[in-house]
């Protein structure tokens, strides 16, 4: 086999990667070729390179003055949970999960069928970018439901929404937080939609939309499924596992799994 | 019972033993979370003290979770082995450490008390112990386990083929494992966790792999980590079930968080072992575990991360497992803060599970919250390889696209075989010179390109 032992490079000169179909079949790292037994140089600074992208996209601050941009003249609030910097609401997720208590007083009861929260989580990027994107597609899909001023929570872990919703009179709460990031993928969003949130709210009761990104899921398409679950949650007043079952294009709505079971929870 | 110990003039009090176990971790994020962690650390040092001067027998007599609340204590107190406990029974914590790092306490030695050793009895001596304490030892034992295939023989070093995909595109997968087989990865299992976890799609991935592998003869077992109860129901269907794969933890609660219970896993293995797929050994079932797993499902009982996980291997060793690994660094920052608390967690879950002779091996990995990178993991990885771990987990590029956190490349498995001079299972690596993948003369893998090999045939 000796005569075959020929280096499998992309780079090689002008012959062609025997990768090339392959690589179109999945986005993981396959066929880097090696030196020795070690990745080439160019196929290492990638990995560090995306590595670097995805911590930024952690401990970045939610762009605030570009949401406002995107929302143009609509009313917003901002609230800030428990946690007071980026170091605390790693290692506190508890702290995440509440309002402070200033955010706590200035929120005004309300009589609102939905209310939908923009969290920072763990990719403020994917916040930024996509959460005022489907805040705007639902307003549309829902045009006769009252639905309060989007709030914009810093610092906030998927629970926080159950405080806000109850503090604001809301029926249902839509959490649209940035997912732990990838190497592949640094903005991708979830939505949460939790039926009659209260804080102490179980996990498996809400229901998840994840992937949403212009790679993943796009905005019309989270935002026709998630039209679809909050009407059957109006209708059926709950949300969770129940709801779960009867969901076109399943596969797609996930129930909040148990935390070892490799999961990307937020 | 309470315990005390003075440090420096001062006295440092501990109202019972989880308090006492707790105080003696050396720190780590989720300890503090959960408020347990030890407040300074001439605290910690006076815990190790009183720990040292704690004898083992009182490990054995004392319940961290009450006997009549919990089915874990049931199954450690149920099980022990008095007569493999008796040649150390005498001994305390520190006296413990001292004779496991003894010449007296050689690899047979070591394999007769495994029986008589609890989790609370292994946790807590590795409290005392330093890094290179519980690499020591562990070297010393070894856990020998078959299917197709012999893992955790001395100078071998087997590694899990990892080729998710997130939407689970059988072509996808059929990539990355054609991938990793050209690197001589996949001989502790090639296992997929599934993006989506039903009984459908849970079929039609083993049907995929199964046939990948009867193809090629390939003296590998493959696996789709799915739940339990799916694994039943796929059984029940006529699927291809080598392994049955379950999360696991330490106490009831926190295994009802997962959907288990000790009657459900026995169930999944005597199903599994009514297939008989096995050739060399009938060891078919597959944990994993994890540092911080019960605390997340608040079911901890007040009991430190690194002890409640310790348990979880009372739970692994009753089915007599093929495969057990603890995901280390992957549940987040809030419970490892960092490359250092993963180092040493890594270390010591390999150490508490060998000792208590349970086939461990690492998902050596970090999220890209946590304050760790890629050196770390090569640390990781020397670390437990001079160990003498059982298996790494591999992935493409160590970049896993669907689960969004970073393990080890198939580039880190092989310059780790070149670095400690360790080869795959025996009856893979001669599959691996058979397919003309292996230079054996060289004891390398060949660097070929698909179209090179028959392999390359996989992906019609």
């Amino acid at each position: 086999m000796t005569d075959k032992m020929l280096p499998t490079s992309p780079t090689k000169g002008g012959s062609p990667d025997p990768w090339h179909g392959l690589r179109s079949l999945t986005r993981a790292r396959i066929g880097l070729g090696r030196s020795g037994n070690a990745q080439r140089s160019t196929d290492v600074l990638a990995f560090q390179a995306a590595h670097a992208q995805a911590r930024d996209a952690v401990h970045a601050p939610l762009d605030i003055d570009t949401m406002q941009a995107q929302l143009k003249d609509e009313p917003y609030l901002i609230v800030h949970s428990r946690a007071p910097d980026r170091p605390t609401y790693l290692r506190r997720p508890d702290l995440g999960r509440r309002l402070d208590a200033e955010s706590l007083a200035g929120l005004k009861k309300g009589n609102w069928d939905a209310v939908f929260v923009a969290a920072d989580g763990l990719s403020s990027v994917a916040t930024t970018e996509g959460a005022v994107a489907l805040y705007h597609a639902m307003k549309e899909r829902l045009k006769d439901w009252s639905i309060a001023p989007l709030v914009i929570a810093k610092e906030g872990r998927v629970a926080i929404g159950d405080e806000i919703a109850a503090a604001m009179g809301a029926s249902m709460v839509v959490m649209m937080i940035g997912e732990r990031p990838g190497l592949s993928v640094a903005n991708s969003m979830g939505a949460y939609l939790t039926y009659a949130p209260r804080v102490g709210c179980p996990d498996s009761a809400r229901n998840c939309l994840s992937n949403i990104h212009p790679h993943g899921l796009n905005t019309a398409v989270a935002a026709d499924k998630l039209a679809w679950l909050m009407r059957e949650a109006r209708q059926r007043k709950l949300t969770g596992v129940d709801l779960k079952d009867d969901a076109p294009g399943s596969t797609l709505l996930e129930q909040a799994p148990p935390a070892l079971d490799k999961d990307t929870r937020a | 019972m309470s315990f005390h110990h003075t440090l420096g003039g001062e006295r440092y009090g501990f109202d019972d033993l989880k308090g006492l176990l707790a105080a003696a971790s050396s720190q780590r994020s989720g300890d503090e979370l959960a408020g347990l962690a030890a407040t300074s650390d001439g605290q910690r040092m006076a815990a190790r003290y009183a720990l040292a001067e704690l004898p083992l027998s009182t490990l054995l007599s004392t319940d961290l979770v009450p006997y009549e609340e919990d089915e874990v204590t049931r199954l450690i107190v149920d099980t022990h082995d008095k007569a493999a406990f008796a040649p150390i029974a005498h001994l305390t914590v520190g006296g413990f450490r001292d004779w496991l790092l003894s010449h007296e306490a050689d690899t047979a030695t070591l394999a007769a008390v495994a029986p008589g050793i609890t989790p609370e009895m292994a946790a807590a001596v590795s409290k005392i112990m330093r890094n290179q304490d519980l690499m020591s030892v562990a070297r010393k034992i070894r856990v020998i386990t078959r299917f197709r295939n012999t893992i955790g023989l001395e100078g071998r070093l087997a590694s899990r083929l990892q080729p998710n995909h997130p939407t689970d595109d059988l072509k996808g997968i059929a990539a990355s494992t054609l991938d990793g087989l050209l690197y001589g990865m996949g001989d502790a299992v090639i296992g997929i966790n599934p993006a989506t976890d039903s009984v459908a799609n849970g079929l039609a991935l083993l049907d995929m792999l199964d046939h990948a592998r009867q193809h090629y003869d390939i003296p590998t077992q493959t696996c789709v980590l799915t739940h339990v109860t799916n694994t039943i129901e796929i059984i029940n269907r006529g699927g291809a079930v080598d392994l049955v794969f379950q999360s696991i933890a330490g106490t009831q609660k926190a295994n009802e968080g997962f959907g288990v219970n000790l009657a459900i896993l026995k169930e999944a293995h005597d199903a599994a072992q009514g297939l008989k797929r096995g050739t060399v050994g009938d060891n078919l079932m597959y944990f994993e575990t994890g540092q911080g797993a019960a605390l997340s499902a608040d079911a901890h009982h007040g009991i430190d991360q690194q002890t409640v996980e310790a348990r979880a291997y009372a739970v692994a060793r009753a089915y007599r497992p093929l495969l057990v690994n603890t995901v280390v660094g992957f549940i987040g920052p809030e419970y490892l803060y960092d490359g250092k608390q993963i180092i040493r967690a890594g270390l010591e879950d390999h150490f508490c599970a060998k000792l208590m002779g349970v086939p461990m091996g690492c998902d050596a990995c970090y999220t890209n919250h946590a304050e760790a990178d890629q050196d770390d993991m090569d640390n990781l990885m020397v670390l437990l390889g001079t160990a003498g771990i059982s298996f790494l987990i591999g992935v493409p590029g160590a970049d896993d696209i669907m689960l969004n956190y970073q393990s080890l490349s198939f580039h880190d498995i092989l310059t780790l075989r070149t670095l400690l001079n360790l080869k795959p299972a025996p009856e893979f690596t001669a599959w691996l010179e058979k397919m003309g993948l292996y230079d054996s003369g060289n004891d390398r893998m060949l660097p070929l390109s698909p179209s090179q090999t028959l392999l390359g045939q996989m992906i019609a």
